[in-house]
C-alpha cells in the first residue's frame, strides 16, 4: 500500500520537485509543482497524524534495512504534527507567494526561489521524520542552505548580509550539533535515535554524554534562536522576501525547537536533563531573559518585520519556556505554543507582506495611516496582534494558559509571573502598530493604497481565521499537544 | 423557545447588530434603526426570562468546548440576569439619546461607534450570563478591546494618551492578576463552573485564599479598586453616550459583577468568612470610597467629577460584598442596579449640558437650570438617588448595604458610609444650586434645551430612579435569592 511509503515520500515528493522545477526553468510551472508538492506533503501529513493518534508510532525502514543498522524514520505523534504544521504552511504561503515573490525579485530567478522553497520543506520534513541523528543533520544542512540563498534574495541589499551573517552562525550551529552527535556515538555506538536512548543507561562514563548535551543544545539553540544565540534572527526575517520571512517564522525555529525536545525527552530522558544536569534552570533563566529583553527590543523598533522578529525570539522564549519545566504539562504547553506561535507569526508575516506590497515597505511611516488604506489587512494584524499578547479567543491565550497553569501546578509562581507580566511588553509593542495605523494619516505617497489582491489577502486572512479558530476551539491543538508530548518523554520502544 | 436558547438569543442579537449595520453603513437611517431594533429585541428576550429566573430555574447553554474540559457556557442566574436586564434597558434608553447626541455634535465615524457600541452590550451581556470563570474572562478582555475605539473615538492625541491609560490599567490588571488567579483557581478546585455556595471551600487554606482573593479583586480593573482606578476618568475624554452608557453602566457594572460573582460563587460567602480573608478588602473598598469622593469634590470639570463618583460608588458594590453578610450581599446587588439608573441620568444630563450649551465645567453652570429645566430636573433627581434620599433608588440600596454592615457589627464600615453620604452630598448638591438658584452670567445666548430625544431619554432614567423606590419588589427578589435567604 502506498500510505506505508508515506514517512519517506513526504520527504521525497519535494525533494524531487526541486530539481525538476530547475530543469522546466519556469516561474510558473515551478510554483504549480511546489504547490502540488506542498499539497502532497500537508496530504501525507495528516494521513500520518490519524495514523499515529489512531494506531501510536510508525516506524519505517529506508531500503527495507532494519533498524538500528539501516536508517528508520519514525513517525509518531509529536513528529507528526511538526510536519503537519510545516506542510500547512508551505500550502497556505504558496499562494500567496505567486504575487509577493514575482513583486519582489526577479522574474529570471523565480524558478529558482521555488526550487529553493521545495528544498528547504523536503529538509524540515526530514528534519521532522526522520529517527537517526547523522541522517537529522543532513537535512538540517539541506535546509538551512536553502534558507541562506532564500534569504539572499530579499531585494534590500542588506539581505546579502543578513543571509552571510545567518550562514556563519547557522554552520556554527550544525558544527555544534554533529559534534555532539559525535560524542553521543562513541559513547554508544548507534546514530539511531531511539536505539541510542536504550543504551544511554549503559554508558559507564556519563562524561561524554553531558558533553554531548551541552554540544547539541548549544547548536540546536543557535538554530532555534534561544536567546542570547538569537542575533542571526531579526536581520534575517526583516531582510528575506515577504513569503520567506512567513515561511521561515512559522517552521524553521519551530523544526529546531522540536529537535531539541526529541533530544531531550526522548533520547536523553527527563531525569538526565533534569535532575542529574541543571538544565531546567539555565533553560529557564535564558527562556524569561528572552521574554523580556527580545519583547523589550521590539518595542523600540522602527520596521514592522523587525518588531515581529524580535517578537519571534521572546514567543520562542515561551516554548523553551515549557520545555524547561521538564514536564508533561510543560512540556505540552511547548508543543501547543509551537504549533499556535507558529500559526500566529505566519499569519502576521504574510500580512506585514501585503503591507509591504502596497504602502511601498515596512517602516512605521509606511505602516501610519493603515487603518484607513487596508482596513481589512489592519483589522487582521490586530487580531493576529491579540494572538502574541495572549488575548482570550486567540491561538496564542490556548497555549499561555497551558504554560501558566502548568507552572502553576508545579509551583513554580516566578514563571507564572514571568509569563504574564512580560505578555504587557506584547501589549506595548503590538498597540505600536495599532496607534501607528489608526491615529496617523497615511504618508500620502504609497505606491498603490489599497488591500492587496486577493491570492495575497486570502491566504493571510485564512491564517487569521485559523489562529482565531485555534483560539476558540483550543483544545483540538491542547489534546494533539498532550498525545505529542506523551510520544516524545513516553520509554522509546 | 426554551430559556437557555433565549439566553443564547440574547448573546446573538447585539452581534446580530453588529453585522447588520456594517452592512448597512452607507445608509445612516437603516443602520440607527438596526440599532434600535436590536436593543429593543435584547430588552424583551431578557424581560422574558424574567417569570423563569424567580421561579428558580437556571438556564444554562453549553455554546462550544474552548479549552479541554473548560467549555464556554451561559448560565442565567439572579445577578446576572439583574445585570442583563440593566443593560438591555439603558441600551434602549440611550439609542436615542446617541442618535441625537452624535447628529447634533456633527460626530465623525458614526458606524464605527455603533458597531463598537453593540459590541459592547454584546460582551456584557456574555459576562451577566457566563456559566464559569473561563467564558466570563473571554468576554471580560473582549469588553476592553471593543470599548477601545469608543474611548479614543475622536483619535486626538489626548485621546490617545487616555487609551492607552485604559488599556494598561484594564488589560494590565486583567493579565498579571485576574488571569494568574483563574488558572490558579483551575488547578486548585478543578473546576470553574459558579455554583452557589462556591468551589473553593475546602480545596485552600487562609493564606491561598486572601492572596487570590487579592488577585481576583486588584484583577478586576474594572471595578476600579483604588490604585487601579486611574483608567475611568481617563475614559471620559470618549463621546457623552460612551461614558453614560459603558462608563456608568455596562463596563464598570461589569466590574462590580465580577466581584460580587467571584466573592459568592467562586470562594462562597460562608467559606470567606470562615477563612477570615476579606477583613483587608473592607479597608481597601473603604478608602476608595472616601478618597474618590474627595478627589470629585474638588474636579470642576462635570464629567471628571462624575467619574470620581462612579470610582466612589463601585467601591460601595465591593465593600458591601466584603462585609459578607446577607444583607449586604442583597445591598450590593440592589446598589449595581441602583447606581446605574442614577448615573446614567447624570451622564445624559452633562451630554445634553454639552450639546446645548456647549459647557463642560462645573463652574460655568451658574443658572443653567431656568434654560434647561428638564436636563437640570433630571440631574437633581440623579444626584439625589446617589446620595441616597427617599424616595429614590439608591436609598433602598444604602439601606441594605447599612443594615449589613451593622449585622456584621463592622463599625468601619459604618462610618464610611455616613462620612461617603455627606461626601456625596456636599459634591452634587453645589451643582443643583448652581442650576437654579444662581443668576446666569450677563449676555448668555445659550437658551435652549437638548434636542427632544436626549430630553426623553434622561427623564426616563429618571422615571425609573423613582420607580425603582416605589417597586423594588422584582429587585429585592432577585438579590434575597443571591444571598441565599
Amino acid at each position: 500500500m502506498l500510505s506505508q511509503h508515506f514517512p519517506i515520500l513526504l520527504v521525497v515528493v519535494p525533494l524531487i520537485a526541486s530539481p525538476v522545477i530547475v530543469m522546466a526553468r519556469s516561474g510558473f510551472l515551478g510554483w504549480v509543482a511546489s504547490l502540488a508538492a506542498s499539497a502532497a506533503a500537508f496530504a501525507m501529513s495528516v494521513a500520518l497524524l490519524v495514523a499515529t493518534t489512531e494506531s501510536g508510532a510508525i516506524s519505517y525502514a529506508i531500503g527495507s534495512w532494519p533498524p538500528p543498522w539501516g536508517i528508520e524514520y519514525r513517525v509518531d505523534a509529536a513528529n507528526a504534527l511538526v510536519a503537519l504544521l510545516v506542510s500547512a504552511i508551505a500550502l497556505v504561503v504558496l499562494p500567496y507567494a505567486r504575487r509577493s515573490v514575482s513583486a519582489e525579485i526577479g522574474q529570471e530567478r523565480l524558478y529558482l526561489f521555488y526550487a529553493l522553497l521545495m528544498l528547504c520543506l523536503a529538509g524540515l520534513l526530514g528534519i521532522a521524520v526522520t529517527g537517526d541523528a547523522f541522517n537529522l543533520f543532513v537535512f538540517l544542512e539541506i535546509s538551512s542552505l536553502a534558507t541562506y540563498v532564500l534569504i539572499a534574495l530579499g531585494r534590500n541589499r542588506r539581505a546579502l548580509t543578513a543571509a552571510y551573517q545567518y550562514l556563519i552562525l547557522g554552520t556554527i550551529g550544525a558544527t555544534l550539533y554533529v559534534t555532539g552527535v559525535g560524542l553521543l556515538y562513541l559513547a554508544t555506538g548507534t546514530l539511531n535515535l531511539a536505539d541510542m536512548a536504550a543504551r544511554l543507561a549503559d554508558v559507564p562514563d556519563k562524561r561524554p554524554l553531558v558533553a554531548g548535551l551541552a554540544f547539541i543544545t548549544a547548536g540546536v539553540g543557535l538554530k532555534l534562536a534561544l536567546f542570547p544565540l538569537h542575533a542571526w534572527l531579526p536581520n534575517a526575517y526583516a531582510y528575506a522576501p515577504s513569503a520567506v520571512s512567513a515561511f521561515l517564522a512559522a517552521t524553521a525555529t519551530k523544526v529546531a525547537v522540536y529537535v531539541l525536545m526529541r533530544v531531550y525527552f526522548s533520547v536523553y530522558g527527563v531525569d538526565a536533563v533534569f535532575r542529574d544536569m541543571p538544565l531546567g534552570p539555565v533553560l529557564a533563566v535564558l527562556s524569561v531573559a528572552a521574554l523580556f529583553i527580545a519583547s523589550a527590543a521590539a518595542i523600540v523598533q522602527k520596521d514592522l518585520k523587525r518588531l515581529l522578529a524580535y517578537s519571534s525570539v521572546a514567543q520562542i522564549g515561551y516554548i523553551t519556556l515549557g520545555i524547561s519545566l521538564g514536564s508533561a504539562p510543560g512540556l505540552t504547553a511547548a508543543v501547543a505554543h509551537l504549533v499556535n506561535h507558529g500559526i500566529t507569526k505566519g499569519a502576521l508575516f504574510l500580512l506585514a507582506g501585503a503591507i509591504a506590497l502596497r504602502a511601498g515597505g515596512t517602516g512605521f511611516d509606511r505602516v501610519a495611516g493603515l487603518g484607513r488604506t487596508m482596513p481589512l489587512t489592519a483589522f487582521a494584524f490586530v487580531l493576529g496582534g491579540l494572538s502574541l499578547i495572549g488575548v482570550p479567543g486567540t491561538a496564542g491565550f490556548a497555549s499561555k494558559w497551558a504554560l501558566v497553569a502548568a507552572a502553576i501546578g508545579a509551583g513554580h509562581w516566578w514563571i507564572a509571573a514571568a509569563v504574564l507580566l512580560s505578555s504587557l511588553l506584547a501589549v506595548a509593542y503590538v498597540w505600536k502598530f495599532v496607534e501607528c495605523a489608526y491615529f496617523r494619516g497615511p504618508p500620502g505617497d504609497a505606491p498603490d493604497p489599497g488591500e492587496a489582491p486577493a491570492d495575497m489577502t486570502i491566504p493571510a486572512f485564512a491564517l487569521t481565521a485559523a489562529v482565531i479558530a485555534a483560539g476558540l476551539f483550543a483544545w483540538p491543538v491542547l489534546e494533539a499537544s498532550a498525545r505529542a508530548a506523551e510520544a516524545l518523554m513516553g520509554a522509546p520502544r | 423557545m426554551t430559556n437557555a436558547q433565549f439566553a443564547a438569543a440574547a448573546l446573538a442579537i447585539p452581534f446580530a447588530g453588529v453585522v447588520l449595520m456594517v452592512l448597512a453603513r452607507r445608509r445612516p437611517d437603516v443602520r440607527e434603526a438596526m440599532a434600535f431594533g436590536a436593543a429593543a429585541m435584547l430588552f424583551f428576550v431578557v424581560v422574558s426570562l424574567a417569570p423563569a429566573i424567580l421561579a428558580g430555574e437556571r438556564p444554562s447553554v453549553t455554546l462550544f468546548e474552548m479549552l479541554p474540559g473548560l467549555p464556554v457556557v451561559l448560565t442565567v442566574e439572579p445577578l446576572g440576569w439583574l445585570f442583563a436586564a440593566v443593560a438591555s434597558t439603558l441600551w434602549v434608553v440611550s439609542t436615542p439619546y446617541s442618535i441625537g447626541y452624535l447628529r447634533g455634535n456633527g460626530e465623525a465615524n458614526q458606524t464605527r461607534f455603533y458597531v463598537c457600541f453593540a459590541g459592547s452590550i454584546g460582551a456584557a451581556i456574555g459576562i451577566a450570563f457566563a456559566g464559569n470563570l473561563l467564558t466570563l474572562f473571554l468576554f471580560y478582555e473582549a469588553l476592553t478591546l471593543v470599548t477601545y475605539p469608543l474611548v479614543t473615538h475622536h483619535g486626538t492625541d489626548e485621546a490617545r494618551r487616555a487609551g492607552r491609560v485604559y488599556l494598561g490599567v484594564l488589560i494590565g490588571t486583567s493579565v498579571v492578576f485576574l488571569l494568574p488567579a483563574i488558572i490558579a483557581t483551575w488547578v486548585f478546585a478543578g473546576t470553574l463552573d459558579f455554583r452557589p455556595g462556591g468551589i473553593l471551600g475546602g480545596r485552600i487554606g487562609p493564606t491561598a485564599a486572601g492572596v487570590l482573593l487579592a488577585l481576583f479583586m486588584f484583577g478586576i480593573g474594572k471595578a476600579a479598586l483604588m490604585p487601579f482606578h486611574r483608567w475611568l476618568p481617563a475614559a471620559m475624554v470618549a463621546p457623552t453616550p460612551v461614558s453614560a452608557l459603558l462608563h456608568a453602566v455596562a463596563v464598570v457594572k461589569a466590574g462590580v459583577f465580577c466581584v460580587v460573582k467571584v466573592v459568592v460563587y467562586v470562594f462562597g460567602v460562608d467559606t470567606l468568612a470562615a477563612l477570615g480573608g476579606a477583613a483587608w478588602l473592607t479597608l481597601v473598598a473603604g478608602f476608595t470610597l472616601i478618597a474618590a469622593s474627595a478627589v470629585a469634590l474638588r474636579a470642576d470639570n462635570l464629567k471628571r467629577r462624575l467619574a470620581y463618583s462612579t470610582v466612589s460608588q463601585l467601591a460601595y458594590v465591593t465593600m458591601a460584598v466584603s462585609l459578607l453578610t446577607p444583607a449586604a450581599v442583597m445591598g450590593a446587588a440592589l446598589h449595581l442596579v441602583a447606581h446605574a439608573f442614577g448615573k446614567i441620568t447624570l451622564f445624559f444630563a452633562a451630554g445634553s449640558i454639552y450639546t446645548a450649551a456647549h459647557k463642560t465645567e462645573v463652574s460655568q453652570l451658574d443658572g443653567i437650570g431656568r434654560m434647561m429645566p428638564w436636563t437640570m430636573g433630571a440631574f437633581a433627581v440623579g444626584a439625589f438617588s446617589m446620595i441616597g434620599l427617599p424616595p429614590l433608588a439608591g436609598f433602598v440600596s444604602k439601606w441594605y448595604i447599612l443594615t449589613g454592615a451593622m449585622t456584621a457589627e463592622s463599625w468601619t464600615a459604618v462610618g464610611v458610609l455616613a462620612a461617603s453620604t455627606l461626601l456625596n452630598a456636599a459634591y452634587f448638591v453645589p451643582i443643583v444650586y448652581r442650576a437654579f438658584f444662581v443668576a446666569p452670567p450677563a449676555g448668555d445666548v445659550h437658551g435652549r434645551e437638548a434636542p427632544l430625544a436626549m430630553v426623553m431619554a434622561q427623564v426616563v432614567t429618571a422615571a425609573a430612579c423613582v420607580a425603582l423606590f416605589l417597586f423594588p419588589g422584582l429587585a429585592i427578589a432577585l438579590a434575597k435569592s443571591l444571598a441565599g435567604g
